[in-house]
């Protein structure tokens, strides 16, 4: 019992991020130089991440360790979901610094809430009981809410912030619900096991009855309300309608965030709660799982055809990722077959980072596309081969890569996504996979299309991008490259970290 | 005795809520709410959870019912009276009986999994132990929460007063704005006519 050094030094990556936040949001008072911001909010991410590697190496050394009294778990498929968060806000704040430029006065506020979200989400990858998955969810979600609506002089973004605050306050009461039957179900809240002893939900229910789903009635309504609740956060059908609203009228770098950091630790705390808590019954929820992939793919790629806006489109190529995502939830069935188990976490890690680059990318690009003009329309796309090089060859990679065509990370990712099914024996979920791929190659195509092949309807001059805009850019498409010719060496970091949640 | 209060503070939760969704007026429905959550802290008490019975009153029955009817006061309710949509009733009503359903399934085929023998009052230091010690991580998140909601609250509330003279008249055709014009031109009126 108390507070030990060990325990600060496990939580220290969240710990450097909350007071980079705290320190950001104060630096306001005496300056608004958008530099300083973001110099500040870049220095307490690098904190962060060091904390994080220093911690990667301890784990190694020693294994996983839980923290004050067993709130949190800190193994290697925890830091890897950091890693990404971190990653993932550091290039979105780079990205934003010049777009920012709208929020003034508040641009140290809208940094500092970025950095508070991102606590949240590393929270959330390490909560290891539900009450503390739940608290780290809302810290995630609420300064999405207040960026969501963050530029007052048009309509969308306040519709966009009311909408994202209604709709995860409901999911958060499924939520609540779901974990509530949990918790009356198994007289315990926690979900990974840790120093103290105490039992865990999966040591609390043991086998269960077999006949019944789930291994009984409350469990099954328990895992039923946390599947919908979670739903919300990964924009899986049916409770996916705010997404493409909230992506399109949201401010560009929040819809990245959203897309991307929260999209990962909604995964991760999705597969820990599933994998750890409900594993003695994992065929039945891998059944529940491949079918919401099934629809939630093919519902989003449809829909994505006709779409008009390029903002909205990503909205639903999101819902049709979470499916593909999905696919990788699902194929962690085999239950005592470890090797195949960590297969399908490692699949849907290394499809998550990759995943990221690529819609970061393209985030990053529209931003640079829309900058001037605002006009988000894939027809105002036209020429903007010549008009904008480097943002309309790194819009056109994102694409290629979100459809699956190599040498891209979408490809490999994909890859590994379908195999682990097929090797759970979901080869009609593959396939589906596949088929739901090809369709959304004519969307991503168009865009291309579009961009390259049609002349521009009026303004033809050249549109300037930044330089921070031209780095995160640059950075971007390298990553989708490198890790597409090159995909062992993540591929070997997130068999580790799924390792970690497997043993 | 136990019983009949019991079943004096269920029928209130149960009379109260019906009455949240059945009326009409938005302002009798935060009332009805009110009485729903007393209803729910007897429940407590008769469960030997006191500190939850107070906090249920202190913290729903007092703040958060006062918060509600703040809100509808800032917001001109009184230009939306018998406004609620009533045509998804059934759906809602459809939805409510599923969910229903479901709950009494599980309640009568798993009473026994549910661990809630045990009655046993909480006394107030154990669970300020629980609190700050145990649970001291969701704790100190949760005041994280609460600190993101209030710089979130200000960033929204000041900008958008700051950027009310600046926002364009003509912007796009919102119609979200049009019952917020309706009613402060009806209130306009109101003043003039000396009300």
């Amino acid at each position: 019992m108390g507070i030990t050094a060990r325990d600060l030094f496990l939580i220290a990556p969240e710990l450097a991020l909350t007071v980079g936040a705290t320190v950001v949001v104060l630096s306001g008072l005496v300056s608004r130089q958008r530099q300083l911001t973001l110099v500040l909010a870049l220095l307490g991410l690098a904190v962060t991440f060091a904390f994080a590697i220093a911690l990667w190496d301890n784990v190694h050394a020693n294994g996983a360790q839980s923290a004050f009294n067993d709130s949190l778990i800190v193994d290697k498929f925890a830091l890897y979901i950091k890693f990404l968060v971190a990653g993932t806000a550091a290039l979105v704040l780079i990205a934003s610094s010049e777009y920012a430029e709208r929020f003034r006065p508040y641009g140290s506020e809208f940094t500092g809430l970025v950095l508070f979200s991102a606590a949240g989400l590393m929270l959330l990858a390490a909560a290891a009981d539900l009450i503390t998955i739940y608290v780290s969810l809302e810290l995630a979600t609420l300064p999405v809410v207040a960026l969501a609506a963050f530029v007052r002089t048009r309509i969308a973004p306040i519709e966009a912030g009311v909408k994202y605050l209604l709709l995860s306050a409901v999911s958060s009461a499924f939520l609540l619900y779901g974990f509530a039957f949990l918790y009356g179900a198994s007289g315990t809240m926690q979900v990974v096991g840790g120093s103290s002893g105490a039992p865990t939900i999966a040591q609390a229910l043991g086998e269960g009855s077999p006949d019944v789903p789930f291994g009984g009635l409350a469990i099954m309504a328990g895992a039923i309300l946390a599947t919908a609740g979670f739903g919300f956060k990964l924009s899986m059908v049916p409770f996916q309608m705010w997404t493409p609203d909230v992506y399109e009228g949201a401010p560009t770098p929040v819809g990245a965030f959203l897309a991307t950091a929260s999209k990962a630790a909604a995964f991760a705390v999705v597969l820990r709660l599933f994998y750890e808590a409900l594993g003695g019954s994992s065929a039945d929820w891998s059944t529940l799982f491949a079918a919401l992939a099934a629809i939630t793919m093919t519902i989003g790629n449809l829909v994505a055809i006709v779409q008009s806006n390029v903002k909205r489109l990503l909205g639903y190529s999101a819902i049709a990722h979470a499916g593909y995502l999905l696919i990788g939830v699902a194929a962690v069935t085999a239950h005592g077959q470890e090797t195949q188990d960590a297969a399908g976490i490692s699949s849907v890690l290394f499809y998550l980072a990759g995943y990221a680059a690529m819609t970061l990318a393209a985030f990053f690009a529209v931003i640079v596309l829309t900058q001037r003009s605002g006009d988000e329309r894939i027809e105002a796309m036209a020429g903007m081969g010549k008009r904008a090089p480097l943002a309309a060859l790194a819009l056109a990679v994102a694409l290629l890569g979100l459809t699956g065509i190599p040498p891209t990370v979408g490809f490999m990712g994909k890859l590994f996504l379908f195999n682990a099914a097929v090797n759970s024996g979901l080869v009609w979920l593959a396939v589906v996979g596949a088929v739901n791929s090809v369709v959304s190659a004519y969307y991503y195509v168009g865009i291309i299309r579009t961009m390259y092949l049609r002349e521009p309807a009026g303004d033809a001059s050249p549109v300037a991008a930044a330089f921070s805009g031209r780095l995160t850019l640059w950075i971007t498409v390298a990553a989708i490259l490198v890790l597409g010719f090159w995909p062992g060496g993540l591929l070997e970091v997130a068999r580790t970290a799924a390792s970690g949640l497997v043993s | 005795m136990a019983l009949i209060l019991f079943f004096a503070a269920a029928a209130l939760t149960l009379f109260a809520s019906f009455g949240v969704v059945a009326t009409r007026n938005i302002v009798h429905a935060a009332l009805f709410l009110l009485a729903a959550l007393a209803g729910v802290a007897g429940l407590f008490v008769l469960l030997y959870a006191e500190f939850l019975a107070l906090v249920q009153l202190l913290i729903y029955g007092g703040a958060i019912i006062i918060v509600i009817l703040f809100a509808l006061m800032l917001t001109r309710t009184g230009e939306y009276q018998g406004e609620t949509e009533t045509k998804r009733r059934p759906f809602a009503a459809l939805a409510a009986a599923l969910l229903f359903g479901l709950m009494t399934a599980v309640f009568v085929a798993d009473a026994g999994q549910f661990n809630t023998n045990v009655r046993q009052p909480v006394p107030f230091g154990t669970l300020a132990r629980d609190l700050f010690e145990t649970w001291a991580v969701p704790f100190e998140i949760a005041s994280l929460v609460l600190l993101v909601a209030l710089i979130g609250a200000v960033v929204i509330g000041r900008a958008g007063r700051e950027e009310d003279e600046t926002l364009p008249e003509d912007d796009g055709p919102d119609d979200a704005q049009e019952p917020v014009r309706r009613g402060s031109r009806r209130r306009a009126e109101r003043r003039r006519r000396g009300a």
